[in-house]
């Protein structure tokens, strides 16, 4: 949650530097460099720290944003003021194409991809004619409101850092809202963010949207306030050196990026200006100076400077505690959502030769616990999996309420009612357990990113976090509400990852070894709930492997060895079932 | 077109793209076994073309003092990681390795430069420097930092990347070099004629391509390396030094570059920074091949260098656009291919 005191303070403090006598001009000129690079460095954070996306690229969206006022005022003499809402523009629509290619990308192909176009456009800036080659576009216009002219680096400084403070405070909202949930879930891989009803691939283009454009803000700043453009400042190394200030101040943090750029910008104007005295003027010295502190500073804190100051802070900024009385519409049902509810026809699941699922039947009816069980191997996790869309099968169906489902979409099968937890807990350690939560309850909001940024959104975020505080009071672990994920312990994480599938308010709850790794009483209180969610209507399917918890709960049971169902009846047949044993004990010599 | 021009220019795309796939080979390594994106590897080609040719021309190149001091550094690095259990073995063996090596072969250079010595004693000393470099270099950079994320690894491989062309303009300054070829014979055959220096190129980028082959499927520390990259915790486990594991790939991936840079410095003039620009179209190979692929990677290398020299005859002034932006098609192959694989990252 953003707090508001130390903004303003932050804000208070930047107002009156220009107005403080003794400051030399020459440090303004530093300031204003560094809210330029304050900017893209902010789009990065939001790009790659928070959403793990590495791109080298955003220097090449500062040239986008920056040639298109250059052109437009020069060649056309439109206004500065016009040409804004065209630079960003521009910059977004070239994001929106470069990243319907990029952002589907794995892993290391993005940055190295990111690299490659930037380097690409960096070459199309010094090549094209009318961008004026290698030499650039000079005589651009200052920016003016009536008769002030923003020449001085004194004036545009307000222009500059004002840009900064609203854009740091609507990119603060944004990470504190249904969508920022969503985006800050991207790092840790799609397949929970799926389950829960998140575009992961729309979420990822909107950042990288949202990056570009504050890189092209940034651009159009640059262009009036250097009243020039040429292509250097938008090549690769540039890239780089943006995506290293927001390291260095602290990848996952807003303010790592303003802090980022204070610390390269002033260290690379203390490097070039005392190193020469130094050592009499030997060429290149603040290169290699500042690529070796840089790599000592990444050894020291591998996290960034920002996050290392904060935990040093002495005082921890509190949170509210949401208010639960509010009460979110529960999710539209079918009408005839009583009989069957999932129903599995002959599913089967090949990878290459290995038949993980095979033709296995079987059906989960309303109100009821259905435990699937098996050794080891037997298709358990394979067959959640398909049900949850995660995986197409390879054959036969799977319905809900009679409608076909086989090869939906993990989004749609969480819309239908369906809402799973996992085998290895895939929660987001550095989230809250609250905000973990809440991402269950995603497809029950509506806030877009826009309304979340100029915090229109209020009403319906306390409506989910209400609920989510809701849920996580109901399977225990209100103590936790405020807790980082990551800090408790793997019981507690897997109560966690129930409540967030109960934030959905699904009519099928689908555990995957809900039980593993929670002691005695712990198994029992779950068992508890699981009892109270049947008995208020709701279904359950579980794989466990703790007998016990298994043969308590469970309604009905169904056995599955080497992909194939063996066994399906009530937990006392399955007991004494001959088939069943020879499974887990092997064959009677 | 006529057929005589487009001959060369193949014949120049694939001596090029031979470069860029020893380069491009490079990268897969060191990535596949360190998770680092070896943005100096540019700068081992530059290292070793530009030592190469200070050696040639009778002088001693700064790079062996480079490799000297970081000896000592990696050396204090070592005893201080070792402080809790120093024991004369661990310390004499360090010693060795980082201060011997280096001292030694900056004593023969410093002796041999003005003796005119022959251009393969020249090589082996230019490769053993900069091989020394990009060991050291790993030491001193990478295996404090091993257990961080890619990001931050990328962030610390730019920066020596930075230091690394800092120092090429110390040692070398501004201007470009050029280095006496490897072999001078030629032939022609039909319209083309073939240098024995193309000849070499290819000679060199097959073998490596080969040898890199029968290293990982057939030898047991290759075994090992490819163990690393699949899963380091697993490699730790079944006993294998994931730091040693590191340290051959920085040792192979700085001896490929430096090879490289002594291949192409006869045809070409090198600058310091030279080799910033030549790593990243081995890049483009790489990703075209995946970072997994050394046989597609090795294709892809050739199409690059094709591509550039065909784009240069004809659009000379798009010719890095063009090559850089060749990738985006594959990209969007890739990405409409991608298998919905869930990655832990962290």
């Amino acid at each position: 949650m953003p707090q508001r005191l130390p903004i303003i303070v932050f804000a208070l403090i930047m107002a009156a530097i220009p107005f403080i006598p003794a400051v030399p001009p020459f440090w303004i000129v530093l300031l204003d460099n560094i809210g330029l690079a304050a900017l893209v460095a902010m789009g990065l954070v939001l790009l790659t720290g928070v959403g793990g996306l590495t791109s080298f690229g955003q220097a090449a969206f500062c040239g986008f944003g920056a040639y298109t006022t250059a052109v437009l005022t020069t060649a056309y003499g439109v206004s500065p003021w016009l040409t804004l809402p065209l630079s960003l523009l521009v910059s977004g629509i070239a994001a929106v194409l470069l990243g319907l290619i990029t952002v589907r990308l794995s892993g290391h192909y993005l940055p190295l991809g990111t690299l490659a176009w930037g380097l690409g456009l960096f070459y199309l800036f010094s090549k094209l004619e009318f961008l004026g080659r290698n030499d650039g576009i000079s005589a651009i216009p200052p920016l003016s409101i009536g008769s002030l002219r923003m020449i001085d680096p004194g004036t545009i400084y307000f222009a500059i850092w004002i840009a900064v403070l609203i854009c740091a405070v609507l990119t603060l909202n944004l990470l504190d809202s249904r969508t920022g949930r969503a985006i800050r879930a991207l790092r840790r891989g799609h397949i929970a963010a799926e389950a829960f009803g998140v575009q992961t691939p729309r979420a990822k283009l909107l950042v990288f949207i949202y990056a570009a454009v504050l890189a092209g803000l940034s651009g159009w700043l640059y262009a009036h306030f250097q009243r020039a453009a040429n292509p250097t400042p938008f090549g690769a190394h540039a890239g780089i050196e943006y995506l290293f200030i927001a390291v260095v101040g602290g990848a996952g943090y807003v303010w790592g990026g303003v802090l980022g750029a204070g610390i390269v910008v002033i260290l690379k104007e203390i490097l070039q200006s005392y190193l020469p005295y130094l050592f009499h003027g030997e060429g290149q010295l603040e290169t290699i100076v500042f690529g070796i502190l840089l790599v000592l500073l990444l050894q020291l804190a591998p996290t960034g400077v920002w996050p290392w100051l904060m935990a040093r802070l002495p005082f921890k900024p509190k949170r509210k505690r949401p208010d639960t009385s509010l009460t979110l519409p529960a999710r539209v049902r079918d009408a005839d959502a009583a009989g069957v509810l999932l129903q599995i026809d002959r599913a089967r699941k090949q990878f290459g030769g290995v038949i993980a699922v095979n033709d296995v039947s079987f059906d989960v009816r309303a109100g009821e616990i259905v435990a699937l069980i098996g050794p080891n191997g037997a298709g358990k996790s394979t067959t959640f999996n398909l049900i949850t869309g995660v995986l197409t099968s390879s054959g036969g169906t799977i319905s809900v309420l009679g409608r076909k489902i086989d090869n939906a979409p993990p989004q749609q099968v969480a819309k239908l009612g369906i809402a799973r937890t996992f085998q290895h807990v895939k929660l987001v350690p550095d989230m809250t357990v609250l905000e973990n939560v809440a991402i269950g309850a995603h497809l029950r909001g509506h806030a877009g990113a826009l309304s979340s940024m100029f915090r229109l959104d209020r009403a319906d975020e306390a409506r989910l976090l209400a609920e989510a505080a809701r849920q996580i009071e109901r399977v225990g672990l209100a103590d936790q509400i405020d807790q980082l994920a990551g800090s408790l312990s793997l019981g507690q994480q897997r109560i966690v990852e129930i409540a967030r599938a109960l934030c959905v308010d699904p009519m099928l709850l689908l555990l995957d070894e809900p039980a593993a790794g929670l002691r005695h009483m712990e198994k029992q209180k779950l068992a508890a709930l699981l009892r109270q969610l049947r008995d208020g209507g709701m279904s359950v399917l579980l794989v466990e492997h703790d007998m016990g918890f298994v043969m308590d709960l469970a309604d009905r049971i169904v056995v599955l060895d080497f992909g194939t169902k063996i066994a399906e009846g009530k937990p006392e047949a399955i007991k004494t079932n001959p088939e069943v044993i020879k499974a887990y004990l092997g064959a009677v010599a | 077109m006529n057929t005589t021009i487009m001959l060369f220019l193949v014949q120049d795309g694939i001596t090029n793209g031979a470069i860029y796939a020893l380069l491009g080979l490079a990268l897969v390594l060191v990535f596949a076994v360190t998770r680092v994106i070896l943005i100096p590897q540019g700068e081992f080609v530059t290292y070793g073309a530009l030592t190469y040719a200070s050696l040639s021309s009778g002088q001693v190149p700064g790079t062996a003092r480079l490799a000297v001091a970081m000896g000592i550094v990696a050396f204090c690095l070592d005893l201080f990681a070792g402080r809790r259990s120093l024991h004369p073995r661990l310390v004499g063996r360090a010693f060795a390795i980082n201060i011997i090596l280096p001292v030694v072969i900056f004593a023969l250079t410093s002796w041999l430069a003005g003796r005119h010595p022959p251009i393969a004693v020249n090589i082996a000393l230019s490769l053993s420097i900069v091989a020394a470099i990009g060991v050291f270099l790993y030491r001193i950079v990478f295996q404090p930092l091993a257990h961080t994320s890619v990001l931050v690894l990328l962030i610390a491989s730019v920066g020596c990347h930075l230091a690394l062309q800092g120092f090429g303009l110390v040692f070398f300054g501004a201007e470009g070099q050029r280095g006496p070829t490897i072999a001078d014979v030629a032939f022609t055959l039909g319209p083309l004629r073939f240098t024995g220096q193309s000849i070499t190129v290819y000679a060199i980028t097959i073998a490596f391509i080969v040898g890199l082959w029968l290293f990982f499927g057939l030898t047991l520390y290759g075994k090992a390396l490819r163990a690393t990259a699949i899963n380091r915790l697993g490699a730790r486990l079944v006993g294998i030094r994931t730091t040693l594991s590191g340290q051959i790939a920085f040792l192979l991936a700085s001896v490929i570059g430096a090879i490289s840079g002594i291949l192409i410095v006869p045809i070409t003039t090198l600058y310091y920074d030279t080799g910033f620009l030549i790593g990243l179209k081995g890049f483009i190979a790489a990703i075209i091949g995946g970072l997994v692929s050394y046989p597609l990677t090795a294709v892809a290398a050739l199409v690059v260098g094709t591509v550039e020299a065909f784009s240069s005859f004809y659009a000379s002034n798009f010719k890095e656009v063009i090559v850089f932006t060749l990738i985006i098609p594959v990209l969007l192959l890739r990405s409409l291919a991608a298998p919905a694989v869930e990655e832990e990252k962290d």
